[in-house]
């Protein structure tokens, strides 16, 4: 989906413009979705006959997980983009998406713990699937270090696109992780490939909310490369006239 | 459910609200962040171009 | 350029780095001692029983070894950045990965081989009984050149840098767990009697995964730090 946007952009200065008016048309069916997910989980969705309303933690919980495998996939996708092509904007959608991709990895991390507790009675476990998340946070937050290190804006660019190349190695274990080793973490109900086993009333909201975190990571996105553009751009023309008029 | 069951969540409201709130702390944090970073961007962008301007005058 | 003049490079790049290693010895005990050091910290730290240490001592004797190579990796291009010759690499015919492999080989026989010699006698002093001691070799000889590998690409996006060393710890520490849980595991796993094939054939995917791909990620991060 994104890949296709990019290669129709030539310019920083027309992705600038032309993302500033998406902005808006994600953002608010984003909203429109998130509240109506947050009614049929919190409200319409019946309490769980084992674990009682603590299973709500799950709408937040489950789709930032998936949040966070699918912006490394997109930011090491964009990464090769930018490395093997030198398309500029593929660069910057990788660097942007580092910092939201880290913050579903701490958010399913937290969560998850704060639901392990009542369930599990504890508030971390080091089994397969939370270990290899935890990797996962250390990798994001790895690729924003380097990046920072590294003065150069494309050459920075460069680096980071290798350090998460290697680092999707991560991502089949931590999907897999759950199958592979006898863990405590739930095992897959939603991806299996035959029905689902979850109950109708808990599989929409979860649903809602995972769209709508789909939409917010593409509008956040979009605001931090908004600023990434301007940050490299900051000589031309356009911007020089852009910052006059604020 | 009444509003009473909704604040209470079963017993479990500690974990459900501190898990809500901490997502949307982390969501809001996500969005005002960049907006800051980008008024401040074209802060200093009009502010060195305003430099060189009376630097050249 | 033929393969055979491309043997030819890759055996004395390895023999290069070997004789300058010899010329100074003593920086070849460096990891070795830091390596016994630091297994010899716990003992202390924790106390001496011996129930405790056993139970203990695959993990860190493996943590301690993954200390060294990290400490020890970061001079693998040191020396040749310093003095112009990385770049020389980069600009010569021959295929830069085939390069980088005989560096990290050469790295690996002056520091990750020691280590693997001396990995008995700390098998010893934490009490490990004689088939997992027998283990912990196997994995370290699997498992060190996997850390070398791996760290050489760390060391290659970092290496162009002034404070390369702190960020190089935060970029290569997560990429070494899966070869710390997978090797502590075999050796827990023959501690308690039970048979490692599995756990060793997972080392050894590791190992031939890194074999395969590092030296490429490593000659495009070079590229990328040189440049």
């Amino acid at each position: 989906m994104f890949n296709n946007f990019f290669h129709r952009m030539a310019s920083p200065k027309h992705f600038y413009g032309l993302a500033g008016i998406l902005i808006p048309w994600l953002a608010v069916p984003c909203l429109l979705l998130t509240v109506a997910g947050l009614y049929y989980g919190l409200v319409k969705a019946p309490p769980d006959y084992q674990q009682g309303d603590s299973y709500r933690i799950m709408f937040i919980h489950v789709p930032a997980a998936w949040m966070s495998l699918f912006i490394y996939i997109v930011m090491a996708g964009a990464g090769a983009i930018g490395l093997i092509w030198r398309i500029k904007l593929a660069e910057v959608v990788a660097i942007s998406s580092a910092p939201i991709g880290a913050s579903f990895t701490f958010l399913a991390l937290i969560t998850g713990s704060i639901w392990g507790k009542p369930m599990w009675g504890t508030w971390w476990v080091w089994d397969a699937r939370l270990t290899s998340e935890l990797i996962l946070l250390f990798l994001y937050l790895g690729v924003i270090a380097l990046n920072n290190a590294i003065d150069d804006k494309r050459t920075a660019a460069r680096a980071v696109a290798i350090l998460a190349l290697v680092g999707v190695i991560n991502i089949p274990i931590i999907h897999y992780s759950v199958e592979w080793w006898n863990t405590l973490h739930q095992g897959p109900t939603v991806t299996k490939f035959d029905k689902p086993s979850i109950h109708l009333s808990m599989l929409i909201p979860l649903l809602l909310m995972a769209v709508a975190f789909k939409l917010y990571y593409a509008f956040v996105v979009l605001m931090r490369a908004r600023c990434e553009v301007l940050e490299r751009e900051r000589n031309s023309g356009w911007v020089k006239e852009l910052a006059e008029k604020t | 459910m009444n509003l009473e069951e909704f604040f209470n969540m079963g017993g479990y409201a500690f974990y459900v609200w501190s898990s809500y709130g901490i997502a949307l702390l982390v969501l809001l944090v996500n969005i005002i962040a960049p907006l800051r970073q980008r008024n401040k961007l074209l802060n200093k962008i009009a502010d060195t171009a305003r430099r060189q301007a009376r630097r050249n005058a | 350029m033929n393969s055979d003049s491309l043997t030819r490079a890759f055996l004395i790049l390895i023999r290069r780095d070997l004789m300058l290693a010899v010329r100074h010895r003593a920086e070849m005990a460096n990891p070795i001692l830091f390596f016994v050091l630091v297994t010899s910290l716990f003992p202390l730290g924790i106390g001496a029983n011996p129930a405790l240490l056993q139970a203990v001592a695959p993990g860190v004797i493996w943590v301690a070894a993954l200390l060294a190579a990290l400490l020890s990796i970061e001079n693998v291009f040191r020396s040749d950045f310093e003095d112009g010759s990385l770049e020389q690499y980069l600009l010569s015919s021959h295929p830069v990965s085939v390069l980088v492999l005989a560096k990290i080989t050469a790295h690996w026989l002056i520091t990750g081989l020691p280590l693997l010699l001396i990995s008995p006698l700390l098998g010893i002093l934490l009490g490990l009984p004689v088939d997992a001691i027998k283990v912990l070799f196997i994995t370290l000889l699997l498992g060190t050149p996997v850390l070398s590998l791996i760290g050489a690409v760390g060391v290659a996006l970092t290496v162009g840098l002034r404070k390369g060393g702190m960020i190089l710890s935060l970029l290569v520490l997560p990429l070494y767990i899966p070869v710390l849980i997978f090797a502590s595991s075999a050796v827990d796993t023959a501690a308690a009697g039970l048979p490692v094939t599995a756990h060793l054939s997972l080392i050894a995917a590791l190992l031939l995964l890194a074999l395969s791909l590092s030296p490429f990620a490593t000659a495009a991060a070079l590229r990328v730090s040189l440049s």
